[in-house]
C-alpha cells in the first residue's frame, strides 16, 4: 500500500526532535457531503476526553455536496480554543484545494495528504513534513461496500492522526462507541477503519512527529457543545411551549435540536406534547405565530438569522407597541442581503436593536458562551414575559454552530417568571382594570390572557393607536401617554436584563468592551496584550439596554476599545449615542471578513492605538 | 327550522351581551351587517364569549371584531397576518373558539400565503373574509378578488384575473367552504353557526359591498349587482345539538350535514344544479362555471363533516391542558433529564 510519495517523509527538513505538546491546530480539508464531520468530531471529543482544552470549527460552504469544506481543531493547554489563523497539521483529502491547503501549514508543520491527489514532488514544501497516504488502499481493507468507503476513509485518517498525535486509544474507542451506540454494524466498521489507520501509522510513519497531545485534567465537569444545541436544551428547561421557525442557516440546527429533544423529553404522562412546533411558511408567519401564541399565553419563540430578522421587522413593532412578550433567537451570519450564509458576523446589532418602523427599540440578549446560550434559552422567556416585550437573542454562527467547551449546565432552580398576568380570581378583586395602565410605577401594566372568565378581562389588542385602556385612539395626549410610559418600561428593563460581566486587572488603564462570540478569543488576546505591557479591564456586555455598570466602566477609563465583528462598529454607535459625553474616548476594533475573530485581530489594533510597537 | 328568537340563550345571556363597540365604518357598509350576523350566530349558538378569541388583520373588515363580543379577547394584528396569529393562539390555548375576520386585501393579497397555509394545516377556526373587491381605507384601489373587467369608481377596469378564495380553499383541502352575502341573514347566520361548530378550518367568503368605493354600476360587487347576480345554491338551516327538536324537513330535496358536536346543518336545494357538498372536485367545477356565467353563487360548497382530515390541534398532538397554562412542573423536565441530555456532550 505504500506509495512512493508516502515513502518520502525523509525528504522533509523538519527541525530537530522538539515536540509541541497540547498546542496545535489541525485542519482537515474535505468535500462537503463526504461525511467527514462525524469522524472529525470523534477526534475532537477524544482529545476532550483526555482532559485537554480543545475547540472545533466547521468552515463549510453554502452547498449540499461537492464544494470544499474545512474542519479545524485547536488544541491548547491554556484553554485558548478560539480560532487561530495558522495551521500546524493539514489533512488534505480534497484535490480541489490541496495545493492551497499545503500553503497554510506553518513551517515545521505537517502536510498529510491523500496520495491519490497527484502532487508533484517538486511542488511539496521542504519546510514541512509531507506524508502521502494511499487512502483508497487502506479503506479497501476496511470494507467492500462502495457506499461505506466514502465514510470510512474519514475514520482511517482519524486512526492515523490519533496514532501520530498519541491520542489515547481508549478515548478514541469510547468516543466511537458512544457516537454509534445504537448501531452495532456501523460501530464495527468504524473500529476496523480506525484500527487500519492506526496500524498504518505504526508500521509506516514512525519517527519524529512534531506535535502530540497528552492527558490533562482541565475538562472535569465540562461539556463540549455548540451554542445552538445549548440554546435548544435551555428552551426545553425554560418551558418554551411554542416554537415556529422557517429553516435558515445557521439557525436550523437550533430548531432541529429543540424538536428532537422536545419529542423525547416534553411529553405528558399520556404521551401528548407539552409544546407545539410549527414550521412556518416564511418568517412573516413564524414571528406572527409567536405573536398569537404569546398573546394567548404560551412561552413562544422563533429562531432565525439576519434575512429572517429583516422580514420580522413589521411584527417586531406589534410586539413592542401592543406589549406582547416574544423571543427571536437570531444566529447571525454575514450580510448584507443573502451575504455569506455559512460565515459568521455580529452585524445585526443595530438592526435588531431598532427593528421595525416608528419609535421602536428592543431588548437584546447577547450570549457570549455556550453556558449563556443555555441560560438565555430559559431566561429570555422570563425577560420577555416580565417586560411584556420582544426579546432578541443575538448569537452567531461561530458561537451557535461551532463546538466549545463549557461548564456542565446547571439545572434551573428558579421558577418561570410569567410576569404580570391577572387571572379571573385576581380580576374579581379589582374594581377596574386597564391593560396599559402603569399601576406599579415601573412602566409595566398587567395583562390578561384570552379565555379569562371575568367581564373586565377582555380587550382588543392592537398595533394601531391605543390609549391606556387599550381603546383605539387618535388623540395626541393619549398616544403620548402610552409611548412615554414605554420609555419608563425601557428604563425598568435596564435592571431586568443580565448585567455585564467585568474582569479587572489591577492598574489597568485601558478598557475593552465586547460581547457575544468576540468573547471567545478575549482571554488569549488580553494575555497577549498583558505580555507586552498593556493591561486591560474587560466589560462583556450581555444585554441591551445598558445598565449603570456600563457607564461606570466607560467613565473609569481613559481609553475604551469596543471590539465587534461588523464593518461599521454598530455597538460603538449605540454606546456613543447612549453616552455622548464619553464618545471621543471610545475606539473601534472591528473584524468582518466572515471568519471568526482571533486574538491577534483584537490585540494588534489595540497595540497600535496604545502606541505599543510589537 | 330556524331557531326561535328568544330573549336569552341557553347560557342566560341576552343578545345585547354579545355586542361590542360602536362601528366606525361607513353607514350602510356590508361589514356592519356581517357583524350583526356574527352576533346572532354566537347568541343563538349559546357560545360563552369568554371562550372566544377574535382574530383579525388590518383593513375595514379587520376593525369589526371591535364591534361585537366585547367580552371576548381579540387580536387586531398586522396586515395580512391574521392567519399565522390565529395559528399561534390556537396552539397556545386549544380551548379557545377561534373566529377570524379578514378582508379581501388582507387575505387574498398581502396575506394569501398565510391563508393558504392555515387551510393546509386545517386550523380549527371560523375564517370569514368580508369581500368587497376594493381597498376601502386607502380609497378604492382594486383588490385581488375584484372581478376581471370590474370597474373602479374612477372608471378604470380591472385588467387582471380574480382570485376565487373558495376554489382555492377547496383545492388546498379546506374542510368547510361557503360563500354568502352580507345582506343575507337567512343564509349567513346558519353558515356562521355551522362554521363555529366545525372542527377544522371553516372558510366563508362573504360578499360585502363597499358602499363608498364599490357600490357603483360595473363594480360587480355593488348591492344592486350582487342582488341581481346572486344565485343561491341551498336554503340553509341549523339545528344545535342542545336543541330538543327534530329537524323539520321541508318539501324538496333536503339533506343534512351532521356536525361533530351533534348539531345539524340542513340544506334544501334551491338551484336546478345538483351539487354534492361532499364532493370537492365538483365544487371547484361548479364555482368555475358560475364565475364564467357571471353568477355570484352562494351557499355551502364543500364540507368534510366526517373529519377525514386531522386538525392542527391533532397534528400537534397537544396535551389536553392549554399550553398557556402549563405549570413549571408540566413544562420543565426533571433534573435527571438534563443529566441524561448532557451525557451526549461529555
Amino acid at each position: 500500500m505504500e506509495t512512493t510519495t508516502a515513502a518520502r517523509p525523509s525528504t522533509v527538513a523538519v527541525q530537530a526532535a522538539s515536540q509541541t505538546v497540547n498546542d496545535c491546530v489541525i485542519e482537515i480539508a474535505t468535500v462537503n457531503g463526504s461525511g467527514s464531520q462525524s469522524a472529525n468530531n470523534i477526534l475532537l471529543k477524544a482529545i476532550f476526553r483526555m482532559g485537554v482544552p480543545v475547540g472545533g470549527k466547521n468552515l463549510f460552504p453554502s452547498n449540499i455536496a461537492g464544494l470544499p469544506t474545512w474542519f479545524t481543531i485547536r488544541v491548547n493547554k491554556d484553554g485558548y480554543t478560539a480560532r487561530r489563523e495558522d495551521v500546524d497539521i493539514v489533512v488534505a483529502m480534497n484535490p480541489q484545494t490541496a495545493l492551497d491547503d499545503m500553503k497554510k501549514v506553518k513551517p515545521g508543520g505537517v502536510f498529510l495528504y491523500n496520495a491519490e491527489i497527484k502532487i508533484d514532488a517538486s511542488a511539496l514544501r521542504d519546510d514541512t513534513r509531507n506524508i502521502g497516504v494511499n487512502f483508497r488502499e487502506l479503506v479497501d481493507q476496511a470494507t467492500d461496500a462502495i457506499k461505506l468507503k466514502k465514510l470510512l476513509v474519514n475514520m482511517v485518517y482519524v486512526g492515523i492522526l490519533g496514532e501520530l498525535l498519541r491520542v489515547e486509544w481508549d478515548a478514541l474507542v469510547s468516543t466511537i462507541r458512544d457516537q454509534f451506540r445504537d448501531k452495532a454494524k456501523v460501530l464495527e466498521s468504524n473500529f476496523k477503519a480506525l484500527e487500519i489507520g492506526r496500524q498504518y501509522a505504526i508500521d509506516r510513519l514512525q519517527g519524529h512527529f512534531p506535535f502530540a497531545v497528552s492527558e490533562m485534567s482541565e475538562n472535569r465537569g465540562k461539556i463540549l457543545i455548540e451554542g445552538n444545541a445549548a440554546a435548544a436544551i435551555g428552551m426545553i428547561f425554560g418551558g418554551c411551549t411554542f416554537m415556529s421557525w422557517y429553516p435558515i442557516t445557521p439557525s436550523s440546527s437550533l430548531a432541529e435540536t429543540f424538536i428532537a429533544l422536545a419529542e423525547k423529553h416534553r411529553k405528558d404522562p399520556r404521551g401528548k406534547n407539552t409544546f407545539a412546533i410549527v414550521q412556518a411558511e416564511d418568517e412573516l408567519a413564524a414571528i406572527t405565530m409567536v405573536a398569537g401564541a404569546s398573546w394567548a399565553g404560551a412561552r413562544a419563540m422563533t429562531c432565525t438569522s439576519g434575512p429572517g430578522v429583516s422580514l420580522m421587522g413589521e411584527a417586531a413593532g406589534l410586539f413592542y407597541y401592543a406589549e406582547i412578550p416574544g423571543v427571536i433567537w437570531d444566529v447571525q451570519r454575514v450580510g448584507p442581503s443573502t451575504g455569506m450564509p455559512t460565515r459568521t458576523a455580529q452585524g445585526d446589532i443595530l438592526g435588531a436593536y431598532t427593528l421595525s418602523h416608528g419609535d421602536t427599540k428592543h431588548v437584546l440578549l447577547l450570549p457570549g458562551t455556550v453556558e449563556e446560550c443555555f441560560e438565555f434559552g430559559m431566561t429570555a422567556f422570563d425577560v420577555a414575559e416580565r417586560l411584556q416585550t420582544l426579546v432578541l437573542v443575538l448569537s452567531d454562527l461561530d458561537l451557535g454552530m461551532n463546538v466549545w467547551i463549557g461548564d456542565e449546565f446547571k439545572y434551573p432552580e428558579k421558577p418561570f417568571d410569567r410576569g404580570k398576568v391577572l387571572d379571573a380570581a385576581a380580576l374579581a378583586k379589582l374594581p377596574k382594570y386597564s391593560r396599559y395602565e402603569d399601576v406599579d410605577g415601573d412602566g409595566i401594566g398587567w395583562r390578561t390572557l384570552p379565555g379569562t372568565r371575568d367581564d373586565k378581562a377582555a380587550f382588543l389588542t392592537r398595533g394601531s393607536g391605543h390609549n391606556k385602556h387599550a381603546q383605539y385612539t387618535e388623540s395626541s395626549p393619549q398616544y403620548r401617554e402610552v409611548v412615554d410610559r414605554l420609555v419608563k418600561k425601557w428604563n425598568t428593563a435596564r435592571g431586568v436584563v443580565p448585567a455585564p460581566i467585568i474582569d479587572r486587572t489591577p492598574g489597568a488603564e485601558a478598557g475593552i468592551i465586547a460581547f457575544g462570540s468576540t468573547n471567545m478569543p478575549m482571554r488569549e488576546a488580553r494575555d497577549i496584550l498583558r505580555g507586552n505591557g498593556v493591561d486591560t479591564n474587560y466589560l462583556r456586555l450581555r444585554a441591551l439596554p445598558f445598565n449603570e455598570d456600563v457607564e461606570g466602566f466607560i467613565a473609569a477609563h481613559d481609553r475604551i476599545y469596543v471590539v465587534e465583528q461588523n464593518r461599521d462598529g454598530q455597538m460603538l454607535d449605540i454606546l456613543r449615542a447612549e453616552f455622548p459625553a464619553h464618545a471621543v474616548k471610545m475606539r473601534s476594533v472591528r473584524h468582518y471578513d466572515g471568519l471568526p475573530i482571533t486574538a491577534p485581530h483584537i490585540a494588534g489594533p489595540i497595540f497600535a492605538m496604545e502606541g505599543v510597537s510589537k | 327550522m330556524s331557531t326561535t328568537p328568544a330573549t336569552v340563550n341557553r347560557l342566560g345571556l341576552s343578545r345585547g351581551e354579545y355586542s361590542g363597540g360602536k362601528s366606525t365604518l361607513c353607514t350602510g357598509c356590508g361589514h356592519d351587517s356581517i357583524s350583526n350576523h356574527i352576533v346572532s350566530a354566537f347568541f343563538q349558538s349559546g357560545i360563552d364569549p369568554y371562550d372566544v378569541a377574535k382574530m383579525s388583520g388590518i383593513g375595514c373588515s379587520s376593525k369589526t371584531p371591535g364591534y361585537w363580543l366585547s367580552r371576548a379577547s381579540g387580536l387586531n394584528s398586522i396586515h395580512g397576518r391574521m392567519a399565522p396569529c390565529a395559528t399561534g393562539a390556537k396552539a397556545a390555548n386549544r380551548n379557545l373558539i377561534m373566529i377570524g375576520v379578514s378582508g379581501d386585501g388582507d387575505t387574498a393579497s398581502i396575506g394569501l400565503s398565510g391563508f393558504a397555509h392555515l387551510v393546509r394545516r386545517n386550523l380549527p377556526i371560523a375564517y370569514i373574509v368580508a369581500n368587497n373587491g376594493v381597498y376601502g381605507l386607502t380609497k378604492g384601489q382594486f383588490s385581488a378578488t375584484a372581478d376581471f373587467g370590474a370597474k373602479q369608481k374612477s372608471g378604470r377596469l380591472n385588467p387582471f384575473s380574480t382570485i376565487d378564495l373558495c376554489s382555492m380553499a377547496i383545492d388546498l383541502g379546506c374542510t368547510f367552504v361557503a360563500r354568502s352575502f352580507s345582506g343575507d341573514a337567512k343564509q349567513l347566520v346558519p353558515l356562521l353557526m355551522a362554521a363555529l361548530k366545525h372542527n377544522g378550518t371553516a372558510f366563508i367568503d362573504v360578499v360585502s359591498p363597499c358602499i363608498t368605493f364599490a357600490n357603483h354600476e360595473g363594480s360587480r360587487k355593488s348591492f344592486a349587482e350582487v342582488k341581481e347576480h346572486n344565485v343561491i345554491l341551498q336554503e340553509l338551516g341549523f339545528v344545535h345539538g342542545f336543541e330538543e327538536k327534530t329537524v323539520d324537513y321541508a318539501e324538496g330535496a333536503t339533506e343534512t350535514v351532521d356536525m361533530e358536536d351533534g348539531s345539524k346543518l340542513t340544506l334544501r336545494k334551491l338551484d336546478s344544479r345538483a351539487h354534492d357538498v361532499r364532493d370537492g372536485t365538483a365544487a371547484i367545477s361548479l364555482l368555475r362555471a358560475a364565475r364564467e356565467a357571471g353568477e355570484i353563487l352562494t351557499g355551502l360548497f364543500y364540507v368534510d363533516a366526517g373529519h377525514a382530515r386531522e386538525t392542527l390541534t391533532e397534528t400537534l398532538n397537544l396535551t389536553e391542558k392549554p399550553l398557556a397554562f402549563l405549570t413549571d412542573d408540566e413544562a420543565r423536565p426533571p433534573r435527571e433529564v438534563l443529566r441524561r441530555i448532557l451525557d451526549d456532550y461529555r
